[in-house]
């Protein structure tokens, strides 16, 4: 228990990184209804460029918006990819998904991962989040993980709150809600799909070079299996918090709670002594029982639904009945 | 306002499936033009709509609103000069955002969307009146999610939008025909309203040939992707449906045609 007492706050800035990936993830998979595994590879992407850029004496903040940029860019890929070649949403991430795998590495100058030179105070102290700031009595607290990176995620937040209550977010949640509804207001559903997929992966590759400074290196498989990390996240906000929260921007909160929730459990996992190897098939595993609760709660209530319909058929047909005798 | 000219339409060419559901069809409507379509099923109606909406290309022929060639405009430009209303309750609005939130979305038709307020206080006001002329109740739940609203009132909520910032042209698509015959009375009603208020030029096609005498100024009647019969004025206001009946059967040349295929 003490172990994983320990360990918690570890966790939590694990969480509360992910949390901006799985924020990401939550643009395409709910606003705009498409699932994007694009993330898998920009994820890393995010990590890759800042590793490099960092390490080779550019300032953070660059470094990071670089990231961001690059992130975007591979939205914008899988954007084209299914909005001007007609790919269907899910094969065009997976198609840039897996061309980012050679390009990360490429970014990595060829190598399966890059460091962060953190031994070197002058390196460490220039970093946003480090896992060694986690350390209170050698840091103040306005350095510590959970700190830094919860002010971030709260202007993250903020940004997104404000964006989609703007004309172009709004137009952005029309066409995730209903395309011909979208289409009939005057709005190209090509445009926003794109700009969503770019905003989603500009995030992701963010909480990718988050997470290489908070580790203090990237590693080309970082983000394998991010997309379930992150519908992971979406999900158990979404249980736990859906009645709570209803406003966008605490929507946007259960997210990253979830993700910290997400963390917690598989650190307590873990705890319990858990082979690490097992996590990913424990992941896929939860997720896949959680996205299955709405089809399994819909059929139950379909069954109910069912006999309204058949009600409104018969006013239905009533009515075509009713423009017989007037004709 | 609308001038179509010669328009065809193929869809699946070259396979089995092979329907030619628009064969030249010419068309002009004036400036407040009030139109009724009507026809069987597969006669082209809904097709003709979806033509000049720019769902999909048309094989051959021009439409221009407005003295405008939109022939090449793709459907999300057009709407700059069209308001439309479909059969489907579910299809003209997007359930899971706000009744204020659709009508903004609405309102910004053809204007560029930047990064302005996605809706200000003073359209919820303006807002607030428009819904208060569908007497629905509407005009106190701004805030509420459109998936709440039954078909009746996202239909009427639609046509709102479709019309609120007057349209060069109206189209309906059966716009009341999922409805039970209580709101499909009121939506025609407000329909009528609307169309009247902002002088609009309107297209709307429907199964019912009561409605289709008794609406508009003007009334067309296709067949097998023509226009068969279009008759206007006078003529229009005397119409009856005996006679309705009767051009449909000499235009279609079968004796077997009966309201069945015009009610659809």
């Amino acid at each position: 228990m003490a172990n994983f007492l320990n360990a918690l706050p570890g966790a939590v800035s694990q969480g509360l990184i992910w949390g901006i990936m799985a924020i990401g993830v939550y643009i395409t998979y709910k606003i705009l209804d498409i699932a994007d595994l694009t993330v898998d590879g920009s994820f890393c992407t995010g990590g890759a460029v800042f590793v490099m850029l960092f390490g080779s004496g550019v300032n953070l903040w660059v470094a990071m918006l670089v990231a961001f940029l690059a992130g975007m860019l591979a939205g914008l890929v899988t954007g084209l990819l299914h909005t001007a070649c007609g790919i269907p949403a899910i094969l065009a991430g997976i198609l840039t998904q897996l061309g980012l795998y050679s390009i990360n590495l490429a970014i990595m100058d060829m190598r399966a991962s890059q460091s962060i030179a953190v031994t070197d105070n002058g390196v460490l102290n220039r970093l946003l989040v480090s896992l060694r700031f986690l350390n209170t009595e050698k840091f103040p607290f306005y350095r510590h993980p959970i700190f830094v990176v919860g002010v971030f995620t709260a202007a993250i937040i903020a940004i997104l709150y404000w964006f989609f209550g703007r004309e172009l977010g709004a137009a952005l949640r029309a066409t995730g809600s209903n395309q011909n509804m979208a289409r009939a207001q005057g709005i190209n559903t090509n445009v926003t799909k794109v700009l969503g997929l770019m905003l989603s992966n500009g995030l992701v590759a963010l909480a990718g070079a988050l997470l290489s400074q908070y580790s203090g290196g990237n590693e080309i498989n970082v983000g394998r299996g991010a997309i379930v990390i992150g519908l992971a996240a979406v999900i158990i906000g979404e249980v736990l918090l859906d009645k709570v929260f209803r406003n966008f921007a605490l929507k946007l909160l259960s997210v990253s709670i979830g993700a910290i929730l997400y963390y917690i459990v598989i650190q307590a996992v873990l705890q319990m002594g858990l082979n690490p190897n097992y996590l990913k098939l424990l992941t896929a595993v939860v997720v896949g029982l959680f996205l299955s609760i709405p089809y399994w709660k819909g059929k139950y209530f379909r069954g109910y639904k069912k006999m309204r319909t058949v009600g409104i058929n018969m006013v239905k047909i009533d009515g075509e009945t009713g423009g017989d005798d007037r004709a | 306002m609308l001038e179509i000219k010669n328009i065809w339409k193929t869809f699946n060419a070259g396979t089995v499936n092979e329907k030619t559901a628009l064969r030249g069809v010419d068309l002009t409507l004036d400036d407040g033009d009030f139109v009724t379509v009507i026809g069987g099923n597969g006669a082209g109606k809904s097709t003709l709509l979806n033509a000049v909406s720019g769902v999909w290309p048309v094989d051959r022929g021009t439409i221009s609103i407005g003295g405008v060639d939109v022939t090449k405009l793709p459907e999300h430009k057009r709407a700059k000069y069209i308001g439309r209303v479909f059969q489907d309750p579910m299809m003209g609005t997007a359930a899971t955002m706000q009744i204020e939130e659709n009508l903004a979305l609405a309102a910004r038709r053809g204007q560029r969307r930047g990064l302005r307020p996605g809706i200000t206080k003073a359209e919820r006001e303006e807002y607030r009146e428009q819904l208060k002329m569908l007497d629905l109740g509407l005009e106190d739940r701004l805030t509420s999610k459109v998936g709440l609203l039954s078909g009746g009132q996202r239909q009427a909520l639609t046509l709102l939008m479709a019309a609120l910032r007057k349209p060069q042209l109206l189209l309906l698509d059966e716009h009341t025909a999922a409805l039970d015959p209580k709101t499909a009375a009121k939506v025609l009603d407000a329909t009528e309203r609307i169309v009247q208020k902002d002088h609009l030029t309107t297209l709307m096609i429907t199964h019912n040939m009561r409605d289709a005498i008794a609406h508009g100024n003007r009334l067309i009647m296709m067949y097998d992707g023509r226009i068969v019969v279009d008759v206007s004025g006078e003529e229009k206001e005397k119409l009856t449906v005996e006679q309705l009946l009767a051009m449909f059967n000499q235009a279609s040349g079968s004796d077997e045609a009966d309201d069945k295929l015009l009610l659809g």
